[in-house]
């Protein structure tokens, strides 16, 4: 039987039902009806051995090449109705994607931490280590190695907080300053020193710019060379860098401060724009830090000869640079804890200062 | 302190402008506070001439004034009874701020009563610079139209208020502050010359200086047969212009002197006096007296007093008795120049709680030498004013030495602040100020003046000359690098508080700031505030002791952010808290608290538990560093914590890290706060230091198993007192190499549980290393498993 005639007519009767087949049963009666052990074309592949060796030539192939192409048939028709029953099927899970998402809240970060980051950075690329003391202080730490004379008038202009005295009289202060740090530093270490101490620090004050308590940094470099020329040379590096303009105008003023000789106000030119403060134009003046040259008495007290070394020391008010850069009013503002003011205010916790990719 | 620009020109020969001489005080370090300057207050106001006043056609007691103004003429109606033709008046006008009546003229012309006024003519205290209202101002003089108002008055003096600072009460007499105005370069020291006054008698009245401590110097007189008048309109101006009131000349004369050589003086009605003076320690009540801010005091030993022999006349250096007082009736006069020891001047008026003028200067340091100047001065003046006639000064004790000279290598002047300055405007400037440098080689002798207490240290001159030279002259040099390789700046402390934070804030809490004090009823709640941590002065009694937990600001803010609608604020602090004075007596903590609520949302929502914020605690104390997942936890929470919902992490028995659960509910009452909160406190500062680096970063070898893990579950029935933590870890430690993994993934205790028991099951994970586990390895395993559990637990396997 050399007929590929009926070959062909059962190849197109086949296809035929396979694109009429409409589900998965269906097809595959379809192809165990040509293709199964008792199918169409299994049947006639079996009478191939009943052909002469010629007419096999001819049949084998052709049967060969039919069994494929169905088989090719089946899978293209399978994968069609799987995708067909597979985009019904999700056309049912259909959700409305405007929803809301499950709420997730957002944490922050405080502008005083932010800033103390800030600064961490700055001067730790100045070379700078950071030191730490303890709030609660003594008479010394916080008074008497700083040059304050007992019962000098100096000492009205702290507001200090005093702890109740002890069973001996003697009573704590809660450091109205963070150079108790810079005192125990240069106490316990070897110049050079580089250091800035920031915290909290504590005056009896309240109003919309003063808080009991607030946050200082104070800075203190000790060595053998350096001068107020590098003084001023640090704080406007500091504060170009601080408020990221290159426009940094300053004003160093003399003034009084009992643990710097020379002592000095630092001034900054500015102007308003809304809350914030722009640095570097306008026509006002607005005190920013108080700074000088380490007096010898402090030197002294920490045990260092002041003919031999010398150095600077400065303090600014952290959330008073908080307030200025990021425009926030209200210094009580800081400490409510209003959620809102918190948000608005806050810092994302990815937001690390650094010098590769900014300070905020 | 306050001066008129008039009085510093007394003492000062200068062309400078006011924006000058205030440039020039504020880098000399006298930082201007206010600036006074009528002729811009009252800028808009000036002279006026009435060409004509007739009566308001409609009005008995108004005029219609035909008035010559700045702004040309001008129909004014006017109420005020003087108002005249040929007149000089003080014109106001349209739109122009009246001070006195605190509002400003319409912009427009009004009519009043039919007839059109454009402007106003003042009065002194509608202009507040007077208390006359019974007319306008009538200005004596031919001052021509336009001129400014305060000119025509003579009010147009400058105050200016600047900060003295503690170091410089020199800066307390007008002649202090022209001196370094002087040596600024904007104008000369005018000399004023206080000439000695002879004596026509001797002084009959004897000081003795009982306490020369307190008083070593005392210098006195007598002026008889004075008349105690009303001070001359000059010396009354002066004393308004600084905002004192006068009193009488002689009271007025001690006060010009006081603010004009910061030299403070007494004057007692000698009438009064009995037998001799004494400078002494007080005597308490015997000494009882009333002062002259009419209040009594009680002057204690250590307190130095005047007295004569029956009375206590006052505090030394602070404030006379009023029973020696000079009234209009005085006629003697005892005359006191003395100097008083700041120290105890200071504690005196501290513990007296009074002020004075005279107390703000001795206590600063009154220059020693103007004891004898002083005196002379004032007689000078009382003799002028009140007439009389002066016994001879006598100066009982002496006058406390002047400063020691400095040794001034001119070479500190570059090493302290980088000027190289020439060897002539140092000496310029030491000159100027009243030094006397002297000595031709590189190190000069300086002199001190008497009034310059505050320099005793080379250092101290470096400041001078720096600061009139000008800091504005300092070249700004940036600090050169560090040329070795910098260590990262940030402690260990540092480093946990910032990762503490960061991990915390990642999770959605807010970072707040608190106060560090809280109240004694407050602290109370959470074991009471630390020995020695009240506060002697807290800013309010509700701050008054420090703080034992950062959680009670953090509570009770929930509370008022769920005042505000906000109830799912979830805040957290990383911040001191305080267990004793001590300066390890401080610990640093991570705090954080969240409300048990849940907001709606079309999900649905889960209620947060315990095991939120332990898991917030335990994501903290990893990112600081702390081996979170190996810490042991244990229903050990302090009081304040929910007895039963509660409970530490902590290493080995007694390191507590961290507390967490809810808080106590009796707690949350006492603090007013609704409904339930979570919270944990992390203490930073118990987290162990991380072992010393070796100096590598390189991190050991990577332990990857390539086989597949074997998963096996138990469920036991264990006593309700069994901590979960306990079985887990009695599981883990079964087989320590094979088993990599336990969990807990049901907990039952419902029907089919034992009374008193629960069902925890457990999925324990073996990971194979170099074969695959047999069934028989597996099966040994588990029996270990069951026999550690029930060993360290009591349980039993489920069957």
């Amino acid at each position: 039987m050399t007929d590929t005639a009926a070959l062909d007519a059962l190849e197109a009767e086949v296809l035929t039902q396979i694109s009429g087949a409409n589900d998965e049963a269906g097809l595959d009666a379809v192809r165990v009806g040509a293709l199964g052990k008792k199918g169409s074309v299994s049947l006639m592949m079996r009478g191939l051995g009943g052909m002469s060796p010629e007419e096999r030539q001819v049949m084998g192939p052709a049967l060969n090449g039919l069994k494929t192409r169905l088989g090719d048939a089946l899978t293209a028709r399978k994968d069609a109705l799987e995708a067909a029953a597979l985009d019904l099927a999700l056309v049912s899970e259909t959700i409305d994607v405007s929803l809301p998402v499950r709420p997730e809240p957002q944490g922050s970060i405080h502008p005083i931490t932010q800033v103390m980051e800030e600064l961490a950075v700055i001067f730790a690329d100045m070379g700078f280590a950071v030191a730490e003391g303890s709030d609660v202080e003594d008479d010394f730490h916080n008074f008497t190695a700083l040059n304050f004379p007992e019962g000098h008038p100096a000492r009205d202009t702290q507001d200090t907080f005093f702890m109740k005295p002890d069973a001996e009289g003697l009573r704590k202060v809660l450091r109205t300053h963070t150079s108790p740090a810079q005192i125990r530093t240069m106490m316990s270490q070897t110049p050079p020193l580089r250091i800035i101490a920031p915290g909290r620090v504590y005056r009896c004050d309240w109003d919309q710019t003063h808080t009991p308590m607030f946050h200082q940094v104070e800075g203190l470099v000790i060595d053998k060379e350096t001068h107020m020329g590098h003084l001023k040379g640090v704080l406007q590096d500091f504060l170009a860098a601080f408020f990221e303009t290159d426009q940094v105008e300053t004003r160093f003023r003399p003034h009084h401060f009992p643990f710097t000789e020379p002592s000095a106000e630092m001034d900054v030119r500015y102007e308003r724009v809304g809350q914030a403060v722009k640095i570097g134009s306008g026509d006002q003046w607005m005190e920013i830090l108080g700074c000088g040259m380490v007096h010898p008495n402090v030197i002294r007290n920490c045990g260092l000869d002041p003919d031999e070394y010398q150095g600077f020391a400065f303090g600014v008010g952290v959330d008073r640079l908080a307030m200025l850069k990021y425009g926030a009013p209200d210094l009580r503002d800081f400490f409510n804890s209003d959620q809102r003011w918190l948000g608005h205010y806050g810092f994302s916790a990815l937001m690390q200062a650094n010098m590769a990719t900014g300070l905020s | 302190m306050k001066f008129p620009l008039s009085w510093l020109k007394y003492h000062l020969e200068t062309t400078a402008s006011l924006d000058e001489i205030c440039e020039a005080m504020t880098m000399a370090g006298l930082e201007i506070e206010a600036i006074d300057n009528p002729a811009e207050k009252f800028g808009a106001f000036t002279v006026a001439y009435v060409k004509e006043a007739v009566p308001h056609p409609d009005a008995d007691k108004l005029r219609v004034c035909t008035v010559e103004t700045v702004d040309g003429i001008k129909q004014i109606v006017c109420g005020a009874p003087n108002a005249r033709t040929g007149m000089r008046a003080v014109y106001a006008p349209l739109g122009a701020y009246i001070p006195g009546l605190d509002f400003s003229l319409d912009k427009k012309p009004r009519k009043i009563r039919g007839v059109e006024s454009s402007g106003m003519m003042c009065s002194a205290k509608e202009l507040e610079l007077g208390e006359d209202h019974d007319g306008i101002i009538d200005l004596e003089g031919d001052w021509a139209v336009g001129t400014p108002a305060v000119v025509a008055l003579g009010q147009d003096d400058v105050v200016i208020d600047f900060e003295v600072t503690p170091n410089r009460p020199d800066w307390l007499g007008v002649r202090g502050i022209a001196r370094d105005l002087a040596a600024t370069g904007i104008g000369t020291l005018k000399d004023v010359p206080v000439k000695a006054i002879p004596g026509s008698f001797p002084c009959p009245i004897k000081v003795e200086l009982d306490w020369p401590e307190a008083c070593p110097v005392f210098a006195g007189r007598l002026i008889r047969g004075v008349k105690n008048v009303a001070s001359p309109d000059w010396l009354q101006k002066a004393l308004k212009s600084i905002g004192l009131r006068p009193i009488n000349a002689l009271v007025d004369i001690t006060n010009l002197v006081t603010f004009d050589r910061c030299r403070p003086l007494h004057v007692y009605d000698a009438a009064k006096l009995r037998g001799n003076l004494h400078a002494r320690r007080g005597a308490g009540e015997g000494d009882s007296f009333e002062a002259l801010d009419k209040k009594s005091y009680t002057p204690a030993e250590t307190m130095c007093v005047i007295a004569d022999e029956a009375h206590c006349l006052g505090l030394g250096g602070i404030m006379g008795g009023t029973w020696s007082g000079c009234t209009d009736a005085t006629t003697d006069v005892f005359l006191e120049s003395a100097w008083f020891n700041p120290l105890i001047t200071r504690a005196t008026a501290k513990a007296a709680a009074i002020d004075s003028d005279a107390k703000y200067r001795f206590e600063r340091g009154v220059d020693p030498q103007s004891v004898a100047d002083g005196i002379e001065y004032a007689t000078r003046l009382i003799l002028d004013i009140c007439g009389g006639e002066a016994s001879e000064t006598v100066v009982f004790g002496d006058i406390p030495a002047t400063p020691a000279d400095i040794e001034f290598p001119i070479t500190e002047v570059k090493r302290l602040t980088g000027l190289d300055l020439p060897r002539t405007e140092i000496l310029r400037i030491l000159t100027t100020l009243g030094f006397t440098p002297t000595g031709a080689g590189d190190v000069l002798t300086v002199g001190v003046p008497s009034w310059r207490m505050d320099c005793a240290l080379k250092a101290d001159l470096v400041e001078e000359i720096a600061r009139i030279h000008g800091f504005d002259k300092l070249t700004a040099t940036s600090l050169s690098r560090p040329s070795v390789r910098r260590q990262a700046p940030a402690t260990a402390m540092q480093l946990r508080a910032r990762y503490a934070r960061r991990a915390l804030a990642g999770r959605g809490y807010q970072e707040a700031v608190t106060w560090s004090f809280c109240e004694t009823s407050q602290a109370a709640l959470f074991g009471g505030h630390g020995a020695g941590l009240a506060l002697e002065n807290p800013i309010s009694s509700e701050l008054d002791v420090m703080r034992p937990t950062a959680l009670i600001h953090l509570l009770t803010a929930l509370q008022t952010n769920a005042d505000r609608g906000l109830s799912d604020a979830r805040l957290f602090e990383v911040g001191p808290v305080y267990l004793t004075d001590a300066p390890d007596g401080q610990l640093l903590v991570a705090t954080g608290v969240r409300r048990i609520a849940s907001g709606r949302h079309w999900t649905g929502s889960r209620l947060p538990d315990v095991f939120d914020v332990k898991a917030d605690a335990m994501a903290a104390l990893e990112a600081a560093g702390a081996p979170a997942a190996s810490l042991q936890v244990a229903a050990e929470a302090r009081d304040w914590w929910h007895p039963g919902r509660s409970g530490v992490l902590r290493q080995g028995p007694k390191n507590v890290m961290a507390e967490f659960g809810e808080i106590h509910p009796r707690v949350l009452k006492a603090l007013g706060i609704d409904g339930r909160v979570l919270a944990f406190e992390i203490v930073l500062d118990a987290i162990p230091q991380p072992r010393k680096a070796s100096g590598l970063k390189a991190r050991t070898q990577l332990d990857r198993a390539d086989l597949t893990p074997v998963k096996r579950d138990f469920a036991f029935l264990v006593d309700k007192t069994v901590a979960a933590d306990s079985l887990i870890r009695a599981a883990k430690g079964a087989d320590k190499a094979l088993i990599s993994d336990v969990t807990v993934f049901d907990v039952y205790d419902g029907k089919g549980v034992p009374e008193g028991q629960t069902s925890l099951a457990i999925e324990v994970v073996l990971q194979p290393r170099d074969k695959t586990l047999t069934d028989e390895e597996i099966d040994a395993v588990a029996a270990k498993v069951i026999t550690k559990v029930s060993g360290a637990t009591g349980g039993t396997l489920r069957g």
